[in-house]
């Protein structure tokens, strides 16, 4: 355990970092928050008087530290255009943005592992070849028009699924599900595609290894070579890609949510940027910042998982 | 048996003759080593019987490969599976790439067990570490909870043993498994290898590129080059009367601990010919001191030579008597 103790010091120096780089990247913005909450009307005077509200006239390293004391009781602080809190707007948002990128990252597992198994186990088979060609074209497709496509058969024709909505968890689980599986199923046409090449590609290295030849003369079947021997020192490659995706998916499914009218943290960034809502674009990038960073800290303690020898050990002589 | 097995890999334009024509039998109980060069297609034999040759290989008739009384070749893929790590163990060259590095050994050692014979965990746990002892590992009890980068190459080796026993084999094939280890465990590993072959009374193919390493612990030795066997004997018989000039520079190559002048290995002159442009005639040609115009037109093939079951190619052999 002292290795993912190590891993997590690290973490938390790297999110203070973040902090501090989300704090001073509104405080550099040319237009001051003043502004922003005044208006385009607002007299020099009224602007001085926000100024001293918002205690901007403290130096810097004040108001980073009153801001993220704030922060770690929870404290977000309020909206600028709307004056709700913002921590309450982000956990307001947070359950679907959540709930798309688990079931997101789940039908993408589900594609590619099997996928990339039967590829690597029959490099250039007939199977491969569709597949890889499937891949690349789905990639040259954008996720929002495959969206629309999914949308026009699957929600307006057939009528199984709700074309645009959210139906929260409280709603019960099946809406809810239903709710979210377009949104889903049409970033999940998109990301398995990458995660699927890295996998068969280090699948189809391993496979060439001695160990696996072993395996063979041991006289074990084919599912057995690939799950049990293949796939486990296969996936360090494939587990980068995944926590990359997860953490692009926090903020940055800010399109397929806006399709389908779901209120995740990718249109909440969205709108506050448009409405110069600087302390809730704040909010939201401290968000997705440390998302991204645990999520990274996760991959590294699943690095020690998969491999032993990551975890360290002695040799034993003799 | 092993009767006419050929092993052909198209690579690209040409075929790659791995393995040609080669034929031997080996009794119960009896070792038969194999040595040549690097590349003259030992591994591929071994491959070949255990029917691991890679997808796009071909074994061209009337290659066979009778084990107790079955041609293996007429078998279906699942009851061959079932013959390999089975009735078949083997053992590989390099033990530090040969066993899962993501795996405990135990596990790695109870499989064949669970799979050929049914055993439940705990009875494949309990013969692990029984065969872990057997293979000269002390505290097997708690090795048998490594990861295979905590062992060293020559304990790891023991393991790659150990595994190739697990369901008592009547042959184990043995592909250089100590050209991966240090000088001094490789005289250990061999030593363990024969004595598990004696007890349990198994026929072996122990491969070597080394000659040395053959002395003393085959009954009978096949020199192979160029994917066919070119000289074979009982081991006593062949080191006492080598008929081919290719096996003397085998044996010349053999590293002398004893003589510190000769440490360093003595390399056979020429290179070991492209198995894909094999020339007419003798394969040794290029690389013979003794070719003549026969040697290049027509390809000697193995004959006896009327004494003790040593058989040669060669269209003039070395003269018989003590080598020098
Ligand atoms: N997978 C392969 N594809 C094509 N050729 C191969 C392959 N494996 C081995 N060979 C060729 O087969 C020949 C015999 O190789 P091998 O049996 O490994 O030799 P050895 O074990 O005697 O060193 C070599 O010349 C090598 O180039
Ligand atoms: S047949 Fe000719 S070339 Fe071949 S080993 Fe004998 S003497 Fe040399
Ligand atoms: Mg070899």
């Amino acid at each position: 355990m002292r290795f993912v103790g190590g891993k997590f010091l690290h973490l938390i120096v790297v999110i203070l970092a973040v902090t501090v780089l989300t704090f001073a990247m509104l405080d550099l913005l040319p237009t001051s928050a003043a502004y922003a909450v005044a208006g385009a009307n607002a007299s020099a005077h009224d602007i001085a008087a926000i100024q001293e509200d918002l205690g901007l006239g403290d130096p810097a390293l004040v108001r980073y530290g009153k801001w993220l004391a704030g922060v770690l009781r929870g404290d977000l602080g309020v909206s600028l255009v709307s004056g709700q809190p913002v921590a309450q707007a982000v956990a307001s948002h947070l359950p679907a943005t959540v709930e798309l990128v688990v079931l997101a990252q789940l039908f993408t597992l589900l594609i590619a592992v099997p996928v990339g198994l039967f590829s690597a186990w029959r490099v250039d088979s007939r199977f491969d070849r569709f597949c890889s060609a499937l891949g690349f074209g789905l990639t040259s497709i954008p996720s929002f028009a495959l969206a629309m496509v999914l949308v026009y058969f699957l929600a307006l024709k057939l009528k199984w699924f709700p074309a645009v909505g959210y139906a929260p968890l409280s709603a019960g689980i099946w809406p809810n599900l239903k709710s979210l599986f377009l949104p889903a199923v049409s970033l999940a046409l998109v990301e398995w595609v990458i995660l699927m090449r890295v996998l068969r590609s280090e699948l189809i290295a391993t496979l060439q290894e001695d160990f696996i030849l072993l395996a063979r003369a041991k006289g074990l079947p084919a599912w057995k070579i690939l799950l049990q021997h293949a796939l486990r020192p296969s996936l360090f490659g494939a587990l980068t890609v995944f926590g990359l995706q997860v953490g692009n998916l926090i903020g940055g499914a800010v399109i397929v949510e806006q399709l389908f009218a779901l209120p995740g943290i990718g249109r909440l960034l969205l709108a506050g940027i448009f409405a110069q809502d600087f302390t809730m674009v704040q909010g939201c990038v401290l968000l997705i910042a440390v998302a991204y960073v645990a999520v990274n800290f996760l991959v590294d303690v699943g690095y020690g998982l998969l491999d032993p020898r990551v975890r360290c050990g002695g040799v034993v002589r003799g | 048996m092993v009767d006419r097995l050929s092993v052909h890999l198209p690579c690209g334009e040409s075929i790659v003759r791995a393995v040609d024509e080669v034929s031997f039998t080996l009794e119960r109980g009896q070792t038969l080593a194999l040595v040549g060069e690097s590349g003259c297609g030992k591994s591929m034999l071994c491959r070949a019987i255990m029917g691991l040759v890679p997808g796009r290989a071909l074994l061209p008739a009337p290659g066979r490969i009778v084990f107790a009384g079955q041609d293996l070749g007429a078998l279906e893929a699942g009851e061959r599976a079932g013959l390999c790590g089975g009735r078949i163990g083997m053992v590989l060259q390099d033990p530090l790439s040969a066993l899962n590095p993501v795996m405990k050994i135990g596990r790695q050692i109870a499989e064949p067990m669970r799979h050929h014979l049914g055993m439940t965990r705990v009875q494949a746990r309990q013969r692990s570490i029984e065969l872990l002892r057997a293979v000269g590992i002390a505290q097997a009890a708690t090795r048998i909870d490594c990861y295979p980068h905590q062992l060293s190459g020559g304990m790891r080796q023991r393991v790659v043993i150990a595994i190739a026993l697990a369901c008592e084999p009547q042959l184990l094939i043995a592909d250089e498994p100590t050209t991966a280890l240090d000088v001094t465990v490789q005289a250990e590993i061999l030593d363990l290898l024969a004595d598990l072959q004696q007890e349990r009374s198994m026929a072996m193919i122990l491969v070597s590129h080394n000659l040395g390493v053959v002395a003393g612990r085959a009954h009978e030795t096949a020199v192979m080059y160029a994917g066919r066997i070119v000289e074979q004997a009982p081991t006593g018989e062949l080191f006492a009367r080598m008929r081919m000039r290719y096996t003397r520079a085998l044996f010349d190559a053999i590293p002398r601990l004893d003589d510190p002048a000769q440490a360093t290995l003595t390399a056979i002159d020429g290179q070991s010919p492209d198995l894909a442009a094999l020339p007419d005639g003798c394969s040794f040609a290029p690389r013979c001191a003794h070719a003549e115009a026969r040697c290049t037109g027509e390809a000697p093939t193995l004959v006896s030579d009327g004494h003790a079951r040593h058989r040669h190619a060669c269209w003039f052999p070395c003269a018989v008597g003590p080598t020098a």
